[in-house]
């Protein structure tokens, strides 16, 4: 049958990279590389390791980012839905942040960048009338040491993929009746809310949860715009040891992989450690009854952070845009003096191919996600069974393993293959993330669809694959598609999995513009931001269009 | 030995080792079984059996015949039960004729042939001129009609009838009982209805079981 393919290769696809790459990473850390000669077991290279200056630091840096930018971004949210679910604003805020969900990090890192550098637009806004500066201060703010603006930028981004995790979770439990049971017995919104909520829904949004700190404890491309430099993350450290032209670099590298493993691992420990703490602290409050009434001030905050977070991205894609049209531009003047096409019209020659493969990749890559998660699903109506819980780790395996600890052993196997920096070995890489995305997106609205409508097709005598082209995909053309455009703006903002598998040779609009973060031209980098923001926004209207357009005739297939 | 109508043998649900429906029983062409109990009785199950959908949860044994012909070891699309729900679940995506159309079966080519079959249909059911609309602009009544018009085209071995006129206004609910029953007998259609309602099974006239109870 057909669709036991699906669960099939999309278990294959999630775990098979991820096991190899392990093992590519593994056993080079241990000496063990006979491509390099490499052929007994030694731990030199983790003396190398630890050897290399301030090494704990960037660690520790990278356990921090994860932690931070996990329990603000999710305390953001979860006092956010707390204060507000069920609320008209609640929509409204909704609206403002999902967008940002499909805006690649690295652009959401260069929209902070540009916002809040010394010669930013923030600090043109009040220069020179408030500052007195007429010329750009000299301060660290993007790159600082401590890496806030990096976990800035890191929680703007969560933030919204918190919190649309926790709105497919709110269906699920009792929303308007506990608030009026909680709120009569005099309960303060936020309380009652997490009191007698909370612990359902975080129970729903754990694994989104642990991604976050896996992803933000591992972070290379953020790290690189906003991120401090002596020393840099973890993995943005990695990174360049990958990239090194000695090949014996390649031990090293291993063996800080590892170290990437561990600090991700222990940031995931620490949160355990951390939830309990939480957990404790809730039951306590509520077995004493705290009601927590006057609780205003923390649902405006929660409110204000929200807004923040979706405020500065888009301003700073703003500026990004600005900057991308600009002729003379002085600082600290809040508009260019003159507009120009230029940076448009230079950067056009070499911006066809990098924007060629990034269409290739993310279209050959949600097309096959697309059908893998159509056949899974299709599957599991068949056997009644829906995925337990271990199926549902398996999806969140590629994005709770560090994208450097595997990719980079994966390399090697793309190395032996044949296929480095090849179209082919691109896909695989990007599937790997764009696949469980897809799947998510799917599941819900494929699950809420009638199956009596295909019991009928089936009684008037169609055959399965005729009910699933003249029912099921015309009446959920929208939901495909938008999976589609969720699995598209994925790959578009990829940036490890690109640049280890295509071996720079094969570069995307994503790791180009991340390529020139160093050198920082607002112009240059305008351009790529908004060709970044710009294919995912594409995907989202064709999702939205082509269906409103093919069915305009049908007010039963209007949303 | 009369083979025609259809014939269920030792048609035994369960689910999870509690026993649902136990039914053998014949209806005759054109005649209707009605199946009571109340919801969680497995009343709907027993569609979902002869439709060949039942939920793996399920377990199910014994057979059942259509005119000779055992359906319950065909696949679903071979079976060609009729089914009616509470909903008429036109397909949105398609115009009153579309819906009829997809109904007529494969065998009869060519769109003209399909077209008029399915404008004929639609002139059964007092709907003529009907077809070019969306079904979304019908009224309740006028939708039932259409997928009833819908189902008797696919020329279906037997109905199964799953509680189809609950949702209907009153004076509409007996006029298609009327119109439902009254094609089933001129076609001489084995029907299985399962309701809960006592005046659906007043109107069916045939015979009554109760399961659940």
């Amino acid at each position: 049958m057909l669709t036991r393919l699906g669960p099939l290769l999309t278990i294959l696809i999630l775990t098979g990279p991820v096991i190899f790459g392990l093992a590519g990473t593994v056993l080079p850390a241990f000496g063990f590389l006979p491509a390099l000669g490499g052929m007994e077991f030694t731990l030199a290279h983790f003396r190398e390791l630890f050897s290399e200056p301030a090494i704990f630091m960037s660690a520790t840096l990278s356990l921090l980012a994860g932690l931070v930018t996990a329990l603000v971004s999710l305390l953001a949210v979860m006092l956010f839905v707390a204060g507000f679910a069920g609320t008209r604003l609640f929509g409204r805020v909704q609206h403002l942040v999902s967008p940002l969900l499909s805006v690649p990090h690295a652009a959401a890192a260069f929209a902070l960048a540009f916002l809040i550098a010394p010669s930013g637009m923030l600090a043109r806004l009040v220069s020179p009338e408030i500052t007195g500066w007429d010329r750009p201060p000299d301060l660290l703010i993007v790159n600082d040491p401590m890496g806030l603006s990096m976990m800035a930028g890191l929680v703007a981004k969560e933030i919204p993929f918190l919190l649309l995790m926790t709105l497919a979770a709110l269906p699920q439990v009792q929303l308007h009746q506990t608030r009026m049971l909680t709120t009569s017995v005099g309960y303060g919104r936020v309380a009652g809310f997490l009191f007698g909520l909370w612990p359902a829904v975080y129970r729903q949004i754990r694994l989104p949860v642990f991604a976050v700190i896996a992803f933000a404890s591992s972070l290379v491309d953020v790290a690189m715009i906003l991120g401090p430099t002596r020393p840099a993350p973890l993995a943005a450290r990695l990174l360049v040891w990958m990239n090194d032209p000695d090949l014996s670099m390649r031990y090293l590298a291993s063996a800080g992989a590892l170290l990437q493993l561990a600090v991700t691992a222990l940031a995931l420990l620490a949160w355990l450690g951390l939830e309990r703490f939480g957990a404790a602290l809730c039951r306590q409050a509520a077995m004493r009854g705290r009601r927590f009434r006057r609780d205003a001030m923390l649902r405006a905050g929660a409110l204000a952070v929200m807004v923040l977070a979706a405020g500065v991205v888009f301003a700073g894609l703003g500026t990004l845009a600005v900057w991308s049209f600009a002729g003379l531009w002085q600082f600290p003047d809040a508009l260019p003096s003159t507009f120009t096409l230029k940076s448009w019209m230079t950067t056009l020659p070499r911006i066809l191919e990098p924007l060629q493969t990034t269409l290739l990749a993310g279209l050959l890559s949600t097309f096959i996600a697309s059908i893998l998660a159509i056949l899974c699903l299709a599957h599991e109506d068949e056997t009644g069974g829906r995925p337990g819980r271990g199926a549902l780790t398996l999806l969140y395996l590629p994005l709770l393993v560090p994208q450097v600890a595997f990719i980079f052993g994966l390399q090697l196997f793309l190395i032996y293959a044949g296929v480095l920096a090849t179209l082919p070995a691109l896909v695989l890489a990007h599937l790997v993330f764009v696949m469980p995305y897809a799947y998510l997106a799917l599941k819900d609205p494929w699950h809420a669809f009638d199956r009596r409508y295909d019991w009928l097709a089936a009684g008037l005598g169609k055959r399965r694959a005729r009910r699933f082209f003249s029912v099921r995909l015309p009446m959920m053309a929208r939901s495909i598609l938008t999976m589609a455009a969720i699995g598209f703006a994925i790959s578009v903002g990829l940036y490890l999995p690109t640049v280890l598998a295509g071996a720079g040779r094969l570069t995307t609009i994503t790791s180009e513009a991340v390529a020139l973060s160093s050198g920082g031209n607002g112009r240059v980098i305008g351009v790529y931001a908004f060709w970044q923001m710009l294919l995912p926004i594409a995907g989202f209207a064709v999702a939205t269009l082509v269906p409103a357009l093919i069915f305009r005739r049908f007010r039963g297939m209007q949303v | 030995m009369s083979e025609k109508g259809l014939f269920l043998e030792g048609v035994r649900i369960a689910l999870g080792g509690r026993m649902l429906v136990e039914l053998t029983h014949h209806v005759p062409p054109g005649e209707v079984l009605t199946v009571m109990g109340p919801s969680g009785s497995g009343k709907s199950s027993l569609l979902a059996y002869l439709a060949g959908f039942l939920d793996p949860a399920f377990t199910a044994s014994g057979r059942a015949l259509v005119d000779g012909i055992e359906i319950t070891a065909l696949p679903a699309e071979e079976r060609l039960a009729g089914m009616l729900f509470q909903d008429p679940l036109l397909f949105p995506h398609m115009s009153v004729a579309g819906n009829l159309m997809f109904a007529v079966p494969q065998g009869i080519k060519g769109r003209t042939e399909r077209r008029r079959r399915a404008d004929i249909a639609l002139g059964d059911v007092d709907l003529d001129g009907m077809a070019d609309r969306d079904p979304a602009t019908l009224s309740g009544g006028q939708k039932a009609r259409v997928a009833l018009a819908r189902v008797l085209l696919s020329q279906p071995r037997m109905l199964l009838l799953d509680e189809p006129f609950s949702k209907l206004d009153m004076e509409l609910r007996q006029q298609m009982r009327l119109l439902v029953f009254g094609k089933a007998r001129e076609r001489g259609l084995p029907v299985l209805l399962v309701t809960h309602d006592e005046a659906d099974a007043d109107a069916a006239g045939g015979e009554i079981v109760r399961i659940g109870a």
